[in-house]
C-alpha cells in the first residue's frame, strides 16, 4: 500500500469539505427561521433583548462574513457555540456520539450477523423455497421506511404486549447485570429496526456475489478434487465472495448514519441524529453546521476506506 | 361603559371582604363577572389590605424521599438550565427544579411563598400606600447546594446580573423599571419610578427563579456564558443537580437539606426531552413509562382514548393563552415607502365596521370548540381570559349567517353573479393566513364555509410556523409583518396581568418597517380612545380604577372587532393516576414540584 496513495486521497478530501460546508451554510442560511423567533413573540421580553442578542451572536452580519468567521474558527479547532443551549457545539456532539455509535455498530452487526448466512445459503441454493423467501423478506425489509417499522414495533412490543419501554434513557440507575438488561431492552427495539432495514439490503448484496463466485471453474475444481461442500463454500467461495461486500458495508455506513436520524427521533435516542434535528427545528445554525460536518466527514472517511480495503483485500487492484 | 360594575362598588365589596363579611372565593367570583382575571383580584385584595389566601395544602407524605424515582417527559428537552437564558417554557421548567423564586402562582393565581418568608401585603407593611416600593422578608436558615446561606445579597445579585444588557439576559424584561436595595441580611426593598400596580413581577414565578450570587459574580455581563454553572446549576430547590444532556435529559437526586419540612417526596427525578407529543402523551396515559408528559398539543380525540386506558389522566388548566383571528386595521395590497399595511393606509375593505361585525357574526366557534380542539379549546368571546368562572359577561357571542349577511346587505354589499358580494367594484374577498398546523386548518375551512354563505370569498393561506413565527425582517410570510387581510394564532400572556399583555392594542407599538416589526401591534389599529385608556391604566395607582380601565380595554377591542377571539388554549398535561401534581396555567410546570409526591 504506498503512503503516497493514502496522502493524495486525504489531500482531495479537503476541497470537498470546504464545498460541503459551503453549500451547508448557505443552505442554513437561505432557510427562514430564526433561533431567537421565540423570544419575538414574547410580550415580557423587550424587543431590544431580541435585538441584542442577535447582534451578540453575529446572527445579524451578512452570510459570507458569518461564514469566514465560522470556518477560521473551525481551523482553530473551535467549533462554535450554540445559540439555543449556550454551550460548544463539540461538547454537545461528543456528549451524543457515543450513544449513535454503540446503536448503530449494534445495528450494523446484527445487519451482518443476519445476512451474511442467509445471503450465502440463498445463493448455495438458488431459487430453492429458502432463497425464494429470504428474497420475499428481503424485498419487504428494505422497501420500508424505518419511521414506519419503528412505529409498527412500538405498538406490538410497547402498547399491546407491553414488554418493552419505547423511551430510551441514557442514565438508567442501576449497575451490572441490571444495568445492562435494561440497556437491552431498551436497545431491542431501535437495533432491530435499522439492523433489519441495513441487513435486507445486504443480502441481496451477499447472495448475488456469492452467486457470481459460485459458479466459476476454480469452485468447480475444489469440489472435484471431493473437498466437503461447507468447506468448498467456506474456504473458497465465501472468501472470495465477500470483498465486495467488506467495501459495501464500509460505503453504506453513511446511510446507516441518515436512518439513524429517524430512529432516535422516534426512540428518544439521545444521539447526534436527534441533535441533529431538534437543532434544526431551533434554528441552532453552529450546532447543525457541526453534525451535518460530522456526518460529512464520515462518509469522505468510509469511501477512503472503502477504496484502501478493497485494494487491500484484492491484490489485482492497484493503488494509482 | 360596558363594564356593568361601577368602582363604588367594587370598593364596598372589597370593604366587605376586608370587614369579613364576603368571603374571598365569592368576591373573587364576582371580580370574574366583570372580566377581571384571578391574579387582577387577589392583587386588588393585597392592596386594600386583604392577605392573599395560602391554599391548604394536600402534601400527605410524613418524610423526606422514599418516593423512588419521578419520571417526566418533556417532548421538548430543555437546552440550558440558567434561568436568566431560559428562551422558552422548557428551558423554565428544566431550571425550576434546582431553582426557585421568592413566590410561585398557584391555579388561581394566588401568589405562594418559596424563598419568601411572607408574601407582601398592605397589612405586613411589605406593600407602600403610594404603590412605589415593596419590600420582601426572606425566609430563613436556606441553604444552596453547596452549602452557602442564601441572603438578600443573592437577590439585589439578580437584579444586577439581569440588568446588565452584556448579560443578554431574556429575563430583563422583569427586572428593568425597578430598583433593588437591600434593607438586611433577609430583607430586600423594590422602588419603582412610578406607582406599580402588578408589582409581582420581579423575583417572582417563571421569570424570578433566583440564581446564587457566589457563583455566577464573577460571570456578570460579557463574561455570562463561561459561567461554569451555567451546566451544573447549584440552587435552593428540591432536587440537586446530577446531570444534564441537552435537549435529552435532566437529572437530579434529592436535597436533603430542603428548606421545606418532609420534602420532596422523590428521591431523584429524571426529566426525560426529545420524541413527539402524541407519543410523549402515550408514555403517560397508555404505557404508564412515565409519571408525567408536558405540553401535550393534541387533538382531544386522541388524548380521551389514551385516557380510556386508566393509567393516567389529563389535566387541564386555565391560562391567558388565546387562539384568535385578527382584522388587518391597514392596507395589505399596497405598498408605501417599502413596506405594506403601512400605517399610512387604511383597509379598503375591512375599514367598513359592517364588514368587521358580519366576520365576528361569521366565526362558529361553538364548532371550532366542538369538532377540533375539545377539552383544550373552550371557545371564548373575550380577548382577555381567565379561569371559566372568572370570565365577563359584558360581550355576547353569536354565531348568525343570515344576521351577517344582512347586515352586509343594509351596509350595500350586494351579491354579484358569482355569489361574492360587492360594492362601489370592490369585491368581498380576503386572504386568511395561519401557520401550519391541523387544527388551524380545521378552523380556517369552518370560517371560509360560513363567510361562503354569506357572500364572503376567502383564500385560506397556511404559512411553515418556523416561518410565521420568525422575527425574520425580509420575510414577508411572518406573522408581524401580517401581509394580508385576515390573520390567526395563538398569543400568551405570560403574566399573571393583562396590563402588558393589552399593549398590543397602543398606537405606538403598531409594528411597522421602521421597527423592523418588532412592534407588538400587529393589527396596526389605532384608535385615541384606547391609547388614553390604557395610558390612564398605566397610571392609575388606585388598583380598583386600574382593573376597571383594563376591563375596558379588553371591551373595546373586541367590540371594535380589532381581533375576534376564537378559543382559549389552557395548558394541557397528563400526569400518572397516583401522582399528586399542581398544575398552573400563571407560573412553570414545575412550579410546585417540591409538594409532588405518589398516593400510596
Amino acid at each position: 500500500m504506498s503512503r503516497q496513495y493514502l496522502i493524495r486521497r486525504l489531500l482531495i478530501a479537503i476541497p470537498s469539505l470546504l464545498g460541503i460546508s459551503v453549500v451547508l451554510f448557505c443552505v442554513l442560511a437561505l432557510a427562514p427561521g430564526d433561533p431567537f423567533g421565540e423570544l419575538v413573540t414574547n410580550p415580557a421580553i423587550p424587543p431590544e433583548v431580541a435585538a441584542a442578542l442577535r447582534a451578540k451572536f453575529g446572527l445579524d452580519d451578512p452570510v459570507w462574513t458569518r461564514y469566514v468567521h465560522w470556518l477560521m474558527a473551525m481551523l482553530q479547532g473551535d467549533w462554535g457555540f450554540s445559540f439555543v443551549s449556550r454551550m460548544n457545539v463539540d461538547k454537545l456532539i461528543l456528549q451524543r456520539l457515543p450513544t449513535t455509535l454503540v446503536v448503530i455498530g449494534a445495528a450494523q452487526l446484527l445487519a451482518i450477523v443476519v445476512a451474511l448466512p442467509v445471503g450465502v445459503l440463498a445463493a448455495t441454493r438458488p431459487y430453492s423455497v429458502f432463497d425464494q423467501v429470504a428474497n420475499t423478506l428481503a424485498f419487504i425489509g428494505f422497501s420500508l421506511p424505518t419511521f414506519f417499522t419503528g412505529l409498527l414495533l412500538i405498538l406490538v412490543f410497547s402498547i399491546k404486549l407491553d414488554w418493552l419501554p419505547f423511551v430510551f434513557r441514557d442514565d438508567i440507575n442501576a449497575t451490572g447485570l441490571q444495568w445492562l438488561w435494561e440497556q437491552v431492552k431498551q436497545s431491542i427495539m431501535p437495533v432491530t429496526v435499522l439492523g433489519l432495514f441495513q441487513g435486507a439490503s445486504l443480502v441481496r448484496f451477499v447472495r448475488s456475489a456469492v452467486l457470481d463466485v459460485v459458479r466459476l471453474d476454480y469452485v468447480t475444481t475444489a469440489r472435484s478434487k471431493g473437498i466437503g461442500e461447507g468447506k468448498v463454500v467456506v474456504k473458497h467461495v465465501v472468501r472470495t465472495a465477500l470483498i465486495p461486500v467488506v467495501t459495501l458495508v464500509a460505503l453504506q455506513m453513511p446511510i446507516v448514519f441518515g436512518g439513524a436520524i429517524v430512529t432516535e427521533q422516534i426512540f428518544r435516542i439521545p444521539g447526534i441524529g436527534s441533535l441533529l434535528i431538534s437543532s434544526i427545528l431551533a434554528n441552532d445554525t453552529p450546532v447543525v453546521m457541526g453534525v451535518t460536518f460530522v456526518f460529512a466527514c464520515l462518509v469522505v472517511l468510509f469511501n477512503l476506506i472503502a477504496d484502501v480495503l478493497y485494494a487491500w483485500l484484492d491484490p489485482r487492484i492497484a493503488f494509482r | 361603559m360596558g363594564c356593568s360594575m361601577n368602582e363604588g362598588e367594587l370598593r364596598r365589596l372589597l370593604a366587605e371582604v376586608k370587614a369579613g363579611g364576603l368571603s374571598r372565593r365569592v368576591f373573587l367570583r364576582r371580580m370574574a363577572a366583570v372580566g377581571l382575571t384571578a391574579p387582577m383580584a387577589t392583587q386588588l385584595l393585597a392592596y386594600s389590605g386583604v392577605a392573599m389566601a395560602q391554599s391548604a395544602s394536600t402534601y400527605k407524605p410524613t418524610k423526606r424521599g422514599g418516593g423512588g424515582l419521578l419520571k417526566i417527559l418533556w417532548w421538548q428537552g430543555p437546552t440550558l438550565l440558567n434561568p436568566h437564558f431560559a428562551v422558552g417554557t422548557k428551558d423554565q421548567d428544566g431550571s425550576r427544579i434546582f431553582y426557585e423564586p421568592l413566590a410561585g402562582w398557584d391555579p388561581e393565581g394566588n401568589l405562594q411563598p418559596v424563598l419568601a418568608a411572607e408574601i407582601p401585603s398592605r397589612e405586613n407593611g411589605g406593600l407602600a400606600a403610594d404603590g412605589k416600593s415593596v419590600v420582601w422578608k426572606l425566609k430563613q436558615g436556606v441553604t444552596w447546594h453547596d452549602g452557602k446561606p442564601f441572603t438578600a445579597d443573592d437577590v439585589v445579585f439578580n437584579w444586577q446580573y439581569a440588568t446588565d444588557p452584556a448579560t443578554a439576559a431574556v429575563t430583563i424584561g422583569s427586572y428593568k423599571d425597578v430598583k433593588v436595595e437591600k434593607v438586611d441580611d433577609y430583607t430586600v426593598k423594590l422602588l419603582f419610578d412610578k406607582p406599580t400596580p402588578f408589582w409581582a413581577n420581579a423575583f417572582v414565578g417563571a421569570q424570578g427563579m433566583i440564581i446564587p450570587k457566589h457563583l455566577f459574580e464573577p460571570y456578570i455581563g460579557a463574561k455570562s456564558r463561561e459561567a461554569p454553572t451555567n451546566l451544573k446549576p447549584v440552587g435552593t430547590g428540591p432536587y440537586k443537580f446530577k446531570d444534564f444532556k441537552p435537549g435529552d435529559t435532566v437529572s437530579g437526586e434529592i436535597n436533603p437539606n430542603y428548606h421545606m419540612p418532609n420534602r420532596p417526596y422523590f428521591d431523584a427525578i429524571e426529566m426525560k426531552g426529545g420524541g413527539d407529543a402524541v407519543s410523549a402523551a402515550r408514555a403517560v396515559l397508555q404505557t404508564g413509562e412515565y409519571d408525567f408528559a408536558w405540553n401535550l398539543q393534541v387533538e382531544d380525540e386522541v388524548l380521551s382514548r389514551l385516557e380510556k386506558t386508566g393509567k393516567g389522566k389529563v389535566v387541564i388548566a386555565e391560562s391567558g393563552n388565546i387562539e384568535h383571528i385578527q382584522l388587518n386595521s391597514c392596507d395589505p395590497w399596497t405598498e408605501v415607502d417599502g413596506e405594506r399595511a403601512s400605517l399610512k393606509t387604511k383597509h379598503p375593505i375591512l375599514s367598513d365596521p359592517a364588514v368587521r361585525q358580519a366576520l365576528a357574526l361569521l366565526v362558529d366557534k361553538g364548532s371550532v370548540e366542538k369538532f377540533i380542539y375539545g377539552r383544550t379549546g373552550p371557545a371564548t368571546p373575550n380577548f382577555v381570559n381567565n379561569p371559566k368562572r372568572f370570565r365577563s359577561s359584558n360581550i355576547k357571542d353569536e354565531f348568525n349567517v343570515d344576521k351577517a349577511a344582512e347586515l352586509l346587505e343594509k351596509a350595500g354589499w350586494k351579491k354579484g353573479g358569482d355569489g361574492i358580494r360587492e360594492k362601489d367594484g370592490k369585491k368581498l374577498k380576503f386572504v386568511f393566513q395561519t401557520s401550519i398546523n391541523q387544527p388551524r386548518q380545521k378552523t380556517q375551512a369552518i370560517v371560509k364555509q360560513a363567510c361562503q354563505k354569506a357572500g364572503i370569498d376567502i383564500e385560506l393561506k397556511a404559512v411553515t410556523a418556523s416561518v410565521f413565527f420568525s422575527s425574520d425582517v425580509a420575510n414577508p410570510d411572518t406573522y408581524p409583518h401580517f401581509y394580508c387581510d385576515l390573520q390567526m394564532y395563538t398569543t400568551t400572556q405570560g403574566q399573571p396581568d393583562p396590563g402588558l399583555f393589552m399593549n398590543q392594542f397602543c398606537s405606538w407599538e403598531a409594528a411597522t418597517k421602521a421597527n423592523k416589526w418588532q412592534g407588538r401591534n400587529i393589527t396596526r389599529w389605532q384608535n385615541e380612545e384606547y391609547d388614553k385608556v390604557y395610558r390612564e391604566s398605566e397610571n392609575e395607582l388606585d388598583p380598583v380604577k386600574r382593573a376597571a380601565l383594563l376591563i375596558r380595554t379588553n371591551d373595546l377591542v373586541v367590540s371594535n372587532q380589532v381581533v375576534i377571539p376564537v378559543v382559549m388554549r389552557p395548558v394541557v398535561v397528563a400526569r400518572a393516576n397516583k401522582l399528586q401534581a399542581s398544575v398552573s396555567g400563571w407560573d412553570n410546570n414545575t412550579w410546585d414540584l417540591q409538594n409532588w409526591f405518589k398516593e400510596a
